[in-house]
């Protein structure tokens, strides 16, 4: 039976739809009401608000911290300064993706790492020979996210971190709601947006704060239906959905490099000792990945035609879509899947994220996916588009750096 | 001037007036490499979706406040999102009472039906079956509203193809729903909602839809086919039509202002036309209020159709036969604007609160019988003294619209004929007088109210006309009425943009499909071109 995070005295209160999901063997609202769409708008517009806490996170100390993270992570932690932040992944000596997440510098030899699953024993196995000690820390933090454009004003009013300076990808110690806490400016939704790290007895403290002082701002709980749709305009992928960690795959099929899942650029082949590079370095050298993961837009059009077709308005799920659909190539040959699709409610647009084999991924290749009105199989095109489909100037906007610049020309 | 248009002028096309719709169309045409300039005789752009200060830290949207059927297609061509649009979408619909807590119809379809059973059990059962009727029938409208008039004189293979699609579509919707559309199509607002209701205080919110900007009452014939306009945007996708854009009607504007100049497009504030060059029957160019003449290959109107014929063109330009049936056009204005600047929440009576019932639109409309009075006085000669309200109050749903703990409301107020008994020009003897049956009608369901008035603006019909080149004040460069949609609109025979003034094009509200800021006549009307290769 999963568990109740932290805040779930608050949360569960709000939750009128009493719609839940497991994650991480723990309870997350889905969303508060019927439908997602104004916890959506709030992460658009204003801020929302979730309880991220299921998140696995470990402590990692010891004089070769860092070496050991550059050990197990595709990043090189070595060059992690105090106070920021990576986002890698972990892979197996076979090279296929384990998992992804961040990896924060706390300072004074203190790293912390979060996942999406439990990675305790690897660490411990892949450990030995290095002056480490590593914690679960998982049930000791407390997490929320504050996600959207209001963010920063928001939480600006209940802590002493100086948010105006603290950069995409930073972490600073603060209070924060009357305690001792961590604000990291990261997010799953591509927008500006803050997570705040404190002890559990601070959560509720924490929780009635910022809906004290979000209210005034149009700041609204949100639940993981709402952070689906935006993570997915934002062009982020999710462990499970997007692609699935090495250690629960069954057939060596579904396995994924970080190539495959789009991590690729968290990889440097060139940098010696982590555990993966051997075999990616084979890959490279054999001629590369096979896959690549693409974003999509599927042809609204088209879409109407068909429905139109049926005598129906075009119909789609109120909420993203984690049901992978096939996707061909011209010639009818299937050449991958996409795995998370949504409506996009204010870019208007039908959007896809999809693995395809790599001839296929180039920008403005047209391919055909499946959709399926009345229970019955069409294809309709999707073309290979950029990610992430929305990407606004708050999301990595620092408004001291602009200042000083500003200061610096005058 | 750096470079010549493709055409040898120095513009390709010059639209007159920076409204969304002329905005929309310089944007299209922009993006597809044309040399064009907008021109704006205010110091803004935004013509009647403009967001202004008029009392310090307080933003109206000075005319219209609500975004209901943007086209989808054109946030996508022109990127909006990425040139700043945002819209919330308006999550209630609240109907007050004066003596009791009224009817709320919210996003959830099961509070809804509670609210409803209040007053009617069975009405509560036939409301979702009336939603879903209703959306079927606009995937018959739809086509229409997103492609160019079908000309039903012309023998052209490709008018007649659309024609015969359009009696398909029609066939095609079943015995049942066919006899819905003439019935749409005929009748009054409330009869028709009486056919499905009984509840006079669910069918008299629900028919205001039918009256918005027409000279008609809820019981006028005709009226219950503009219903139909409210119910389109639920199958642009997953979510309501309703929404208010963060920092007001303006800034959709801004945003395609912003998407256009990202092309290329030029645009001048602070330009008034005076007249549109014409020579031999064709356009050059205009002429500008300061005495300068611009030229260009095509000229755009995005004004109002009796403005710019009248006025820009000139009756001597245009063929007789033309110019009577402008002259018939009708374009009554029957409302007005009030937006008022607040000190404070002003509670409603039976529900108080800044909750969700506030935040989307409130409708002053009690009962059929009250709408119908509205219209009594109307009809000869007189603003409403209990008139339609809509009401919005855009500084909940975006708090940059006014100060803290302060709020802005708009109200847009039915009726206010243009034509008043004295005769229109006496209209700004009568504007605090209107301005007060407004806060007076608003006091009987919010009792704090006139306490908390910091600033009041009122917009006449003539102050639309005159401040904001609406003709007679109406809101959609004409009625919406069905004699003047589709291929009679503005004029039978010239409904695809063109004009009997060779190269002089109309892209605003008085075109095809009409008004709202939906910005599809403007992108339309530069397609069009486009494909007629015109510019």
């Amino acid at each position: 039976m999963p568990r109740h995070t932290p805040f779930h005295p608050r949360t569960a209160a709000l939750c009128h739809s009493y719609a839940w999901k497991e994650w991480a063997g723990q309870l997350a609202v889905c969303n508060y009401d019927r439908h997602s769409e104004r916890e959506y708008f709030a992460f658009r517009h204003n801020a929302g608000l979730i309880d991220v806490s299921p998140l696995y996170k470990y402590d990692v100390r010891g004089p070769d911290a860092a070496d050991f993270l550059a050990h197990v992570w595709t990043r090189d932690c070595n060059k992690l300064k105090p106070g920021r932040m990576y986002y890698g992944a972990m892979c197996n000596e076979d090279g296929h993706t384990l998992d992804d997440g961040t990896i924060a510098n706390l300072g004074e030899g203190l790293f912390r790492a979060t996942t999406s699953e439990p990675w305790l024993g690897w660490y411990g196995r892949h450990s030995r020979g290095f002056d480490v000690s590593i914690e679960d820390v998982t049930d000791r933090i407390a997490a929320l996210s504050l996600q959207g454009p209001l963010a920063r004003e928001i939480l600006q009013g209940i802590t002493d971190a100086d948010l105006d300076a603290l950069r995409f990808f930073g972490i600073t110690s603060c209070t924060v709601a009357g305690q001792a806490g961590h604000i990291s400016r990261t997010g799953y939704t591509g927008d500006l947006g803050y997570e705040i790290w404190v002890d559990p007895d601070g959560a509720l403290p924490l929780w009635d704060a910022l809906q004290t002082a979000g209210a005034p701002f149009g700041m609204q709980p949100a639940g993981l239906d709402a952070m689906d749709v935006t993570r997915i305009e934002a062009g982020f992928v999710l462990q499970g959905v997007d692609y699935v960690s090495a250690k629960s795959c069954i057939t060596e099929s579904l396995k994924s490099t970080p190539d495959d899942a789009s991590l690729g650029w968290t990889v440097k082949l060139d940098r010696e000792g982590w555990i993966g590079r051997d075999a990616l370095l084979r890959e490279r050298d054999a001629g590369g990945s096979k896959w690549q993961l693409v974003g999509l837009e599927i042809d609204w059009a088209e879409l109407e035609q068909l429905y139109d077709s049926y005598k129906l308005p075009p119909h789609l799920a109120p909420h993203a879509s984690r049901a992978a659909l096939p996707v061909w190539n011209a010639d009818g040959k299937q050449v991958g899947q996409a795995t998370s699709s949504t409506w996009s409610p204010q870019l208007k647009r039908y959007i896809a994220l999809a693995q395809v084999h790599r001839p296929y991924a180039a920008e403005g290749t047209a391919l055909t996916i499946e959709h399926t009105p009345e229970f019955e199989r069409h294809r309709i095109t999707a073309t290979v588009v950029d990610k992430p489909f929305y990407n606004p100037p708050q999301k990595t906007f620092t408004p001291a750096k602009a200042k000083a610049k500003k200061e610096a020309v005058a | 001037m750096s470079a010549l248009g493709t055409s040898g002028n120095p513009y390709d096309a010059i639209v007159v007036g920076a409204g969304h719709n002329g905005l929309a169309c310089a944007a299209y045409l922009a993006k597809e490499g044309r040399k064009v300039l907008v021109l704006e005789r205010r110091h803004l752009v935004g013509g009647a979706a403009v967001s202004e200060s008029l009392y310090p830290g307080f933003t109206y949207s000075v005319c219209s406040y609500v975004v209901s059927l943007l086209r989808p297609w054109i946030i996508r061509d022109l990127e909006l999102v990425k040139h700043g649009l945002k819209i919330v979408p308006l999550e209630c619909s609240y109907t007050p009472q004066p003596d009791d807590a009224g009817l709320c119809r919210w996003p959830d379809p099961d509070k809804t039906r509670e609210e409803i059973r209040r007053l009617s059990p069975r009405d509560a059962d036939t409301y979702p079956e009336f939603g879903r009727a209703v959306s079927r029938l606009s995937r018959f409208v739809k086509p229409f509203i997103d492609s160019p008039a079908p000309d039903p004189l012309s023998l052209k293979p490709k008018d007649l193809w659309q024609l015969m699609g359009m009696g398909r579509a029609f066939r095609e919707l079943g015995d049942d729903l066919t006899a819905l559309q003439f019935k749409l199509t005929t009748m009054g607002g409330v009869d028709f909602l009486r056919e499905w209701f009984e509840s006079d205080q669910l069918i008299a919110p629900m028919s205001c839809s039918g009256i918005i900007g027409t000279f008609l009452g809820v019981n006028s014939p005709g009226t219950a086919y503009v219903l139909l306009h409210h119910y389109m945007g639920e199958i642009d996708g997953s979510s309501r039509a309703w929404g208010f854009p963060v920092g007001g009607t303006g800034a959709i504007s801004e945003a395609i202002a912003s998407s256009a100049r990202s092309h290329g497009a030029e645009i001048r504030c602070n330009a008034a036309v005076e007249k549109i060059l014409v020579k031999g029957g064709k356009t050059y160019g205009v002429a500008l209020q300061s005495g300068d003449e611009l030229h260009s290959k095509t000229v755009i109107s995005g004004c109002e159709p009796r403005l710019t014929f009248n006025t820009f063109v000139g009756a001597e330009h245009l063929p007789d036969e033309f110019v009577t049936q402008v002259s018939r056009y009708k374009a009554r204005g029957s409302s007005g604007k009030v937006n008022i600047a607040l000190d404070r929440w002003v509670d409603f009576k039976h529900r108080p609160g800044d909750g969700m019932h506030v935040r989307g639109d409130i409708a002053i409309a009690p009962s059929t019988d009250y709408l119908e009075r509205a219209y009594d006085d109307a009809k000869y000669g007189d603003f409403s003294k209990k008139p339609y309200i809509n009401l919005v109050f855009p500084s909940l749903l975006d708090r940059n619209m006014a100060p803290p703990g302060k709020h802005v409301m708009s109200c847009f107020v039915q009726y206010a004929p243009y034509d008043i008994k004295e005769g229109p020009s006496h209209w700004p003897e009568k504007r605090e007088a209107f301005g007060d049956a407004v806060v007076d009608t608003l006091a009987d369901y919010m009792p704090g109210l006139k306490d908390a008035i910091l600033h009041r603006q009122v917009l006449t019909p003539w102050d639309l006309e005159q401040d904001f080149g609406l003709t007679e004040g109406n809101i959609f460069h004409g009625e919406l009425g069905l004699e003047q949609l589709l291929f009679q609109r503005p004029v039978a025979g010239w409904a695809r943009y063109k004009t009997p003034v060779k190269n002089l094009w109309l892209c605003g509200s008085g075109a095809h499909p009409g008004g709202g800021v939906m910005g599809a006549p403007g992108g339309l009307a530069a397609k069009e071109m486009l494909k007629q290769r015109a510019v």
